[in-house]
């Protein structure tokens, strides 16, 4: 069997692994290989299993594999392993969103749905007009998509920090923990609403990997291999926005996992788009549920924001692999 | 065969090449030849359909150009670009595998692609760097692994962009016999090339650009001529014939 092959197999078997122990630990304590039986037989624990954890452990999976791969993508469109899922405006705008909401309208209004709808709206609108900023008669160059989103991102960033400037202690705090980032709101609702919206961006991008495998070599390159690389960056883009959009609204600003995890399997098995994204899509998974278990363990009873967290782990393991394999990063 | 008729191309009010007119017959070997600047790589990505023409069309095995969809033209032509760079760690058999996407359809190549990939990395002797990282290789191995991609996307058109460079005389021989031997099987190479000596040994035809008009265009007897290249590349040029038949170019120190 192939090498890259494998590692899927095993990130793909660790998954489940890391979910159930995360669905275990916890003030109340589970043993994983009771789950089973707790959920058949409906034992002491069914409560806490299926209301509290599940909910907070499948929506951590799914907002980590969709920040990992939108990294991934976006890494593979502007050609640079530094790129960021923030970079075509989407996070900064979700978040813009988000403080807008919080302090002009206040947090609770519309019930659970103002602030994520107001999240997602604003960050998917900001892309838009880093998109209609770089397009000139039909095409988009990549360099002008990388430019616009610096400048709405600075704009948004100016917004974030206008609000925080106005908002008063209680709104602050909201503010501060919604922009680090967490799960502590998870619930069945906001799982079947991300979900969609993960499938259909995890499935949109995942198809985009061999026309970005042809793209590393550069955009003509790209195009004289048979890419049409216009609708390449169009639906990149907009994977990216609806993935990293749905993510930031259910679960806020958490960095570093789209930057990190593509990387990661860059080092493991090579650069090959078709097993980097949905080897990523896993890793992200993994990472984030290991990362929100830590988060509100470390702590407890208080809860730590998880991106606190994934930078936390992120960087210096990050590091520690930089200084491993420092003569085959390319960087 | 290809036919440019009044290719033009320009950026604002800038004419980077101008009135092109030729017709290119399967199965020969084209060098277009120029000082820097005078349009060699413009003309090459017009004929690609990577740029539009501003004026005129372009018409390959009978159809404009334009009403081919990317898949299908990368699977008739191939282009070799000049500069490169790639900042993702893929080893050289997975960059000649790339030649491979036009046939693929997003699925995963083949025991067959693989063949095609190792033999075209063989035929520009670069089958000991298949597993070396791209990025790692020197100037010249790269251009020997690109040109092996080249070779892997099977097209009917190369269009070469100074393929000599970086490499040493044996490898630069190497390259351009190969090009005969692609010739030799009724595909059609065009390739942009500085050394006159060496187009003037391969090429079939030549086509000497300057300032994006076509000087002249022709035999490589009728276009390396002393006028034709002093007026061109604006310093004197000696013009002997080589032992072996074709015209021997050299600029001189001391025009008599």
């Amino acid at each position: 069997m192939q090498k890259r092959t494998k590692i899927l197999f095993i990130l793909i078997g660790l998954l489940p692994i890391s979910m159930c122990i995360a669905a275990g630990i916890g003030a109340y304590q589970i043993l994983p290989w009771r789950i089973p039986r707790i959920l058949f037989f409906r034992e002491e624990g069914f409560a806490v299993l299926v209301h509290v954890r599940f909910p907070r452990v499948i929506l951590s999976a799914v907002v980590g594999a969709m920040l990992a791969i939108s990294g991934a993508t976006l890494q593979g469109i502007f050609r640079n392993p530094l790129a960021d899922p923030g970079l075509i405006g989407v996070t900064a705008g979700a978040g813009l969103g988000a403080t807008l909401w919080i302090v002009l309208i206040g947090g609770g209004a519309l019930g659970v749905w103002g602030l994520p709808v107001a999240a997602f709206g604003c960050g998917v609108l900001v892309t838009v007009g880093v998109w209609k900023i770089a397009e000139e008669q039909g095409r988009v160059r990549t360099l002008t998509l990388l430019l616009a989103g610096i400048a709405l991102n600075s704009f948004a960033g100016a917004g974030i920090g206008l609000m925080t400037f106005l908002a008063d202690d209680e709104q602050l705090r909201s503010l501060t923990f919604w922009l680090l980032g967490g799960f502590g709101s998870a619930t069945w609702h906001v799982v079947f609403v991300t979900l969609p919206i993960a499938a259909i961006g995890l499935f949109v991008l995942s198809r985009q990997a061999a026309s970005l495998n042809a793209m590393s070599l550069g955009e003509s390159e790209a195009y004289h291999l048979g890419v049409s690389t216009e609708t390449l960056k169009r639906w990149s883009v907009f994977g990216v926005a609806l993935t990293v959009g749905a993510a930031v609204s259910a679960a806020g600003g958490i960095g570093f996992v789209g930057l990190v995890v593509p990387h990661l399997l860059r080092l493991l098995g090579g650069a090959d788009h078709r097993y980097v994204l949905p080897g990523s899509a896993v890793g992200g998974a993994i990472l984030l549920v290991s990362a929100d278990l830590f988060s509100r363990t470390v702590v407890a009873p208080a809860e730590l924001p998880v991106g606190i967290v994934t930078a936390l782990i992120g960087g210096p393991f990050f590091l520690w692999l930089l200084f491993r394999f420092k003569r085959e990063v390319f960087l | 065969m290809i036919e440019l008729e009044g290719i033009g191309y320009r950026i604002g009010q800038n004419w980077l090449v101008r009135d092109i007119n030729v017709t290119i017959e399967k199965g020969t070997l084209w060098g277009i030849v120029g000082p820097n600047g005078a349009g060699k790589s413009t003309l090459l990505r017009l004929i690609s359909g990577e740029l539009p023409p501003a004026t005129g069309e372009i018409r390959l095995f009978g159809k404009p150009i334009h009403n081919y969809e990317p898949k299908e033209l990368a699977r008739l032509r191939a282009y070799l670009q000049q500069k490169r760079d790639l900042n993702f760690p893929f080893i050289s058999l997975e960059i000649v595998l790339f030649g491979r996407h036009p046939y693929l359809n997003g699925t995963k190549e083949t025991t067959a692609d693989l063949l095609i990939a190792k033999e075209a990395l063989r035929q520009v002797e670069a089958d000991m760097f298949a597993d070396r990282l791209y990025p790692t290789l020197s100037g010249g191995e790269a251009s020997r692994v690109d040109i092996a991609r080249i070779l892997t996307q099977a097209p009917d058109l190369f269009l070469l962009d100074e393929p000599t460079n970086h490499l040493d005389p044996r490898h630069q021989v190497q390259i351009l016999n190969l090009c005969k031997t692609i010739c030799d099987d009724s595909k059609t190479v065009i390739t942009a090339i500085h050394d006159l000596n060496l187009a003037s040994m391969y090429a079939d035809r030549l086509l000497l650009l300057k300032d994006g008009i076509s000087v002249a265009c022709g035999s490589p007897e009728t276009v390396l001529t002393l006028d034709q290249l002093s007026e061109t590349y604006g310093i004197p040029f000696e013009v002997l014939p080589h032992p072996d038949g074709y015209p021997w170019v050299m600029p001189c120190l001391n025009p008599s």
